[in-house]
């Protein structure tokens, strides 16, 4: 190594120590790849679209790819499915966001006051949790999205709802193992109020946990959103979600496999990328599993 | 000389609730540190010194801790009775701690720089960039070399001995520190940053005219920083008095014990062996209300078990708690 005492002092902030170890993580990387291309597709979609993605022709439905100047085909009603994948990129996206900051935020707030308050607090915030994943976890969203009402941002924040209690519980886990550390008292003696040791002191030393459960979470929400837009209670047509474009299609499966298997593909690409990173980041931020 | 009281502690009980019953950790301690003076506490492990220092800011968990009898006055007010967000604006502003762990005591993911202006940004409101350059000031005020560099840094960069300055820096930074309650400040060090840190402890404490309120177990830091000294042993307190009186005139078998138990460089030249004090602390589970020091005592009578003694006075400012005082007075000569 013919670096010099600076540099190696610089790697050792926390960020860059652990971006030189995600570099060598390749299922990271790749991971991270894939993510960057879907999000970089959602953000051009308009540019990167080729038509309209729910504007019809008729006369040129169910073209095979590559046919009537259709890259990917075109769906029962001839919509160019290459547009719908693209745009779908963009919904999904926000999906897996928006339902994962709803669980996130929610999580991270009980799971805090549980651990840190502990006592009965915790047990009464504990056992709602334990209520709510008692529920089969797609049946929780249903009866959710079926309260709400079916539409697509019902269905993201039915999403978020039914995850909260696993991540309350991934807080609750590492706050309760942090807040027993020497530095809290530390701060404690320092005059921090309740508050700021929770969320300046506490939290930020359990980031890594959290962010992993985020990142495996963005994942499953998308696949659930498409579950719940195939069950007919998220997206509404014409929207081009993944989901949704394999549930109004799923009886051409024989006769045009594209308008199925397209949207098909482009889900799995996106959640395998999603667990692909969540993986990866584990590997990379839990201490145990370094070399 | 009564408005020269900083701390004074009445008949402080504290029990813990446990599963296996009720420990009483500390059992009707009193003590009083006037302004600028050094306090020690002195006693093996486990005998209630940090429990002690935890109930002067309140840090003891409740539950399972109950602080069961006593006040804790400090610039004329009862700590006990104040509020939580009261006790909070006194914590790091008049009372401040250092811990025992400098290894631990500093969040891991935040830079040295960051955790010191926090605590001005908390106390006096300060702006970030304010705060930073009194964090830089603190940190020559400890004596650490190239400041600059160690307020970019992050905890796991320093070394023990630079992380206890910074976490005396961090207990400095407040306007009046009136009382710097150490918890064994050096316990964790090598013995030549040792002397170090206590060095810098009595300078600040002379340029910044506090109290210091000094736990530890190691009777050279007594001798070398403390004004006043009380022996602590299993929760109760069993001999007190200056520094002189505690290590010319030892009365207390306990104290006598643990002086005994002192390497000296001419116990090493004649190569005799280093006394111990025979048998251990016993359980505070158990523990009755005779003096607790009777199974390990040589001097004990059958009386010793049944109450602990009255306080017996030996000379100004210096007094004792044994059943067998006159005796071992008399003895001494």
């Amino acid at each position: 190594m013919n670096n010099t005492t600076k540099d190696l002092l610089k790697k050792d902030s926390p960020f860059l120590e652990h971006w030189h170890q995600f570099k060598n993580n390749k299922t990271a990387v790749i991971g991270l790849i894939i993510i960057m291309l879907f999000v970089f597709i959602g953000i051009l979609a308009p540019i990167l679209a080729p038509m309209d993605p729910i504007e019809q022709h008729i006369e040129l439905r169910k073209s095979a790819p590559f046919t009537n100047g259709y890259i990917l085909g075109s769906d029962d009603l001839g919509r160019d499915m290459l547009s719908r994948i693209i745009y779908g990129a963009r919904i999904s996206m926000i999906i897996g966001v928006f339902a994962v900051s709803i669980s996130l935020i929610c999580g991270a707030i009980i799971g805090l006051v549980s651990a840190y308050y502990g006592g009965i607090v915790d047990k009464i915030i504990m056992r709602i949790m334990d209520i709510m994943l008692a529920f089969p976890y797609i049946l929780l969203t249903i009866v959710i999205v079926a309260i709400l009402g079916p539409s697509l941002t019902n269905g993201m924040i039915a999403i978020g709802i039914s995850q909260i209690p696993s991540y309350a519980r991934v807080v609750r886990a590492s706050v309760l193992a942090e807040k027993e550390n020497d530095y809290v008292m530390a701060e404690r003696a320092l005059g921090a109020p309740d508050w700021e040791l929770m969320i300046f002191t506490i939290l930020p030393n359990c980031l890594a946990p959290i962010s992993v459960q985020a990142t495996l979470g963005i994942g499953t929400a998308i696949l659930d959103s498409a579950a719940l837009s195939f069950l007919g209670l998220g997206a509404q047509p014409p929207t081009p979600e993944w989901g949704l474009m394999i549930a109004s299609s799923k009886e051409f499966v024989t006769s045009a496999w594209w308008i199925v298997t397209l949207p098909g593909i482009a889900t799995l690409l996106a959640v395998l990328g999603f667990n692909l990173l969540g993986d990866g980041l584990r590997d990379i931020l839990d201490p145990r599993m370094r070399d | 000389m009564a408005n020269k009281k900083l701390l004074s502690m009445e008949n402080i009980s504290v029990n813990f609730k446990t599963r296996r019953g009720l420990v009483k950790a500390v059992r009707n301690l009193s003590l009083s540190i006037d302004k600028g003076e050094t306090l020690a506490l002195v006693g093996e492990s486990g005998c209630g010194k940090s429990v002690t220092a935890h109930t002067i800011n309140r840090l003891i968990p409740m539950p399972p801790g109950i602080i069961a009898s006593g006040k804790v006055i400090f610039n004329g007010q009862d700590l006990l009775e104040l509020s939580e967000s009261e006790m909070q604006g006194l914590r790091g502003s008049q009372i401040s701690m250092i811990f025992q762990e400098p290894m631990t005591s500093l969040n891991p993911v935040f830079k040295i720089g960051t955790q010191l202006a926090d605590v001005f940004m908390t106390h006096q409101g300060m702006k970030k960039k304010e705060a930073l350059g009194k964090a830089l000031e603190l940190l020559e005020k400890v004596k650490i070399p190239s400041p600059k560099k160690i307020l970019n840094d992050y905890p796991h960069q320093l070394s023990g001995g630079m992380r206890q300055r910074v976490m005396i820096a961090m207990a400095l930074a407040s306007p009046e520190p009136g009382l710097m309650i150490a918890d064994e400040p050096t316990t964790a060090l090598d013995v030549t940053i040792q002397a170090q840190i206590l060095d810098l402890l009595s300078d600040l404490k002379e340029s910044v005219n506090m109290a210091l309120l000094l736990i530890t177990h190691d009777m050279g830091v007594v001798a070398e920083s403390a004004d006043r000294v009380i022996v602590m042993y299993a929760g109760r307190k069993v001999e007190e008095g200056s520094v002189y009186q505690i290590f010319d005139n030892p009365t207390h078998p306990y104290t006598l014990g643990l002086l005994n138990s002192l390497p000296s460089n001419d116990k090493y030249n004649n190569s005799t062996r280093l006394e111990a004090i025979d048998g251990t602390v016993p359980d505070l589970l158990t523990l009755e209300d005779g003096c607790p020091f009777a199974n390990r005592c040589s001097y004990f009578i059958d009386s010793c078990n049944d109450s602990f003694p009255e306080e017996t006075k030996i000379e100004n400012g210096h007094s004792m708690w044994c059943h067998r005082a006159t005796e071992l007075l008399k003895k001494r000569g």
